[in-house]
């Protein structure tokens, strides 16, 4: 059993570390696949990332309800930690959560399993935050759309390999859809729905 | 003791994060108007409650905020805004629109050209482009979703019609990312260009509609018109009296009650800029003060 005083803590300053990770997602999402970096770090459980931890700090409350990938939900110390720092609900439905936390990609469900919005609300859909093992080298990738100017550059080791492929769904969807938020360690890559990617598949 | 009264940037950190979660979904669907739940701040509803909100979710102590009021950075509501988050964030503040990396704005897009470390706040009293056309939010919200904008140029066909031109000068309607009908907020239309691929990021904060809106950068913003009838930014036909700019937007204003009148730039940093480097118009302020001064009033 973890007590509250072993759980690893949250920002040491909670206004000024969530404000400035707050910019560094926000960037993230209107300059879609430039690397951000999340400057202020807080203890992160087992599993989590030390950006994915802060942005929970930063933007999961209680009412956010929030779907956990096998690994993570079955770990008590990063539902506790959650719990304790965030208050967010954990729900098994995810197409009800505002926010899915992916910690392996190969966890990753069906995309459509998640709230897509509606057509007339298509903000209530699922920010889906997925841990990758790296944003700055692997395969190469082509990003092109709103806030991009012409085309954008990403490297990036990505599981699953698929995932900009599944993410071809927005096409169809918009302007519903799912957003989705790419972790390595302090590095951010957010993909809204409105970004589209070629694969170069070269290295 | 003496703990500050006020979180930083007035707002509780719980609002903040219910309005950072807005923006995000904001900007990931250009031109969609997010419901946030907009909350009392110590101004009344028309003065900013809106832009002041999204401010107060983004700002840091790193930032450098420049506020403006159709184009001044001197009226009553530009300094209020502007000492309100010098007091309640202790952020840097600015008149210069290079050196601002938020900008405040009610009514106008500064003349000098925004880059990439900027945001721009829009201020928007009514958020919904189509609201005096329909006044019930279901419909405009199934209009949105159908993307059924017809209406909307009926409305300026009408304009047509009545006028020869269209005859709309300021919140004049756009669309964003070839989807989204979009109200700019009351601008007047020669800002209009302005949005189209802009390297900043631009947020639009409706305070008392409780609308949060987005135009990401490099985002393609297009204003509505027809074949026959372009769109056409208009600008009075005078160089600005001040600094003699011949491509800013003008004010127009009364000097007496013989007809007088003078045309200025509205942006006050950029006519300012342009006499400080040396350029003049017909009415250049400097005369006006040596009058003054030999008691002189005409």
């Amino acid at each position: 059993m973890t007590t509250i005083t072993e759980l690893p803590p949250g920002f040491a300053d909670k206004v000024l570390s969530a404000q400035s990770t707050f910019r560094s997602v926000m960037d993230a999402m209107a300059r879609p696949g430039s690397v951000q970096r999340i400057v202020p770090m807080a203890g992160a459980p087992e599993t989590m990332m030390r950006g994915t931890a802060a942005i929970a700090l930063t933007l999961f409350d209680h009412d956010t309800p929030l779907w956990l990938d096998a690994r993570m939900s079955d770990s008590s110390d990063v539902v506790k930690w959650l719990k304790f720092h965030t208050g967010a609900p954990v729900v098994q439905d995810s197409s009800i959560a505002s926010f899915a936390l992916i910690s392996d990609g190969a966890l990753l469900p069906a995309l459509e399993r998640f709230a897509l919005g509606t057509s007339e609300y298509p903000d209530r859909s699922t920010t889906v935050i997925v841990q990758v093992e790296s944003l700055d080298a692997g395969h190469g990738f082509e990003l092109r759309g709103p806030g991009i100017d012409g085309v954008a550059a990403l490297q990036a080791a990505i599981r699953p390999a698929d995932l900009f492929e599944r993410l071809r769904v927005n096409e169809r969807l918009l302007p519903r859809g799912i957003d989705v938020v790419l972790v390595a360690d302090d590095a951010v890559v957010a993909i809204p729905r409105t970004t589209r990617v070629v694969n170069k598949g070269s290295k | 003791m003496n703990a500050p009264a006020y979180n930083f940037a007035y707002l509780d950190e719980q609002t903040k994060r219910m309005i950072r979660r807005a923006i995000l979904k904001a900007i990931a669907i250009p031109g969609y108007q997010v419901p946030f739940a907009g909350r009392e701040m110590p101004m009344p509803y028309g003065w900013g409650t809106g832009g002041v909100q999204v401010t107060a979710a983004i700002l840091g102590p790193q930032d450098v905020l420049k506020v403006i009021d159709q184009g001044s950075d001197d009226t009553t509501n530009a300094i209020s805004i502007r000492k309100f988050f010098a007091k309640t964030a202790g952020v840097a503040t600015t008149t210069s629109t290079d050196e601002a990396t938020v900008i405040q704005t009610r009514h106008r897009i500064p003349e000098t050209a925004l880059h990439e470390k900027q945001v721009l706040v829009y201020q928007v009293p009514i958020p919904e482009p189509l609201r005096f056309l329909e006044p019930r939010e279901t419909e405009t919200r199934r209009m949105h979703a159908l993307a059924e904008y017809g209406l909307m140029h009926v409305k300026l066909y009408e304009d047509i019609a009545r006028f020869g031109h269209i005859a709309t000068a300021y919140a004049y309607p756009v669309k964003v990312n070839a989807r989204y009908v979009m109200d700019p907020s009351p601008t007047p239309k020669f800002d209009n260009p302005k949005m189209d691929n802009c390297p900043a990021l631009q947020l639009f904060g409706a305070g008392r509609e409780k609308r949060i809106y987005a135009i990401p950068p490099y985002t393609q913003v297009v204003s509505l018109d027809f074949e026959d009838h372009p769109f056409e930014p208009y600008r009075f036909n005078a160089p600005c009296a001040l600094c003699g700019a011949e491509n800013s937007y003008l004010d127009e204003i009364v000097t007496d009650d013989k007809g007088g009148r003078m045309f200025v730039c509205s942006d006050t940093d950029y006519c300012e800029g342009r006499q400080a480097a040396g350029h003049h118009g017909s009415l250049s302020a400097a005369p006006y003060k040596e009058r003054a001064q030999r008691g002189s009033h005409g």
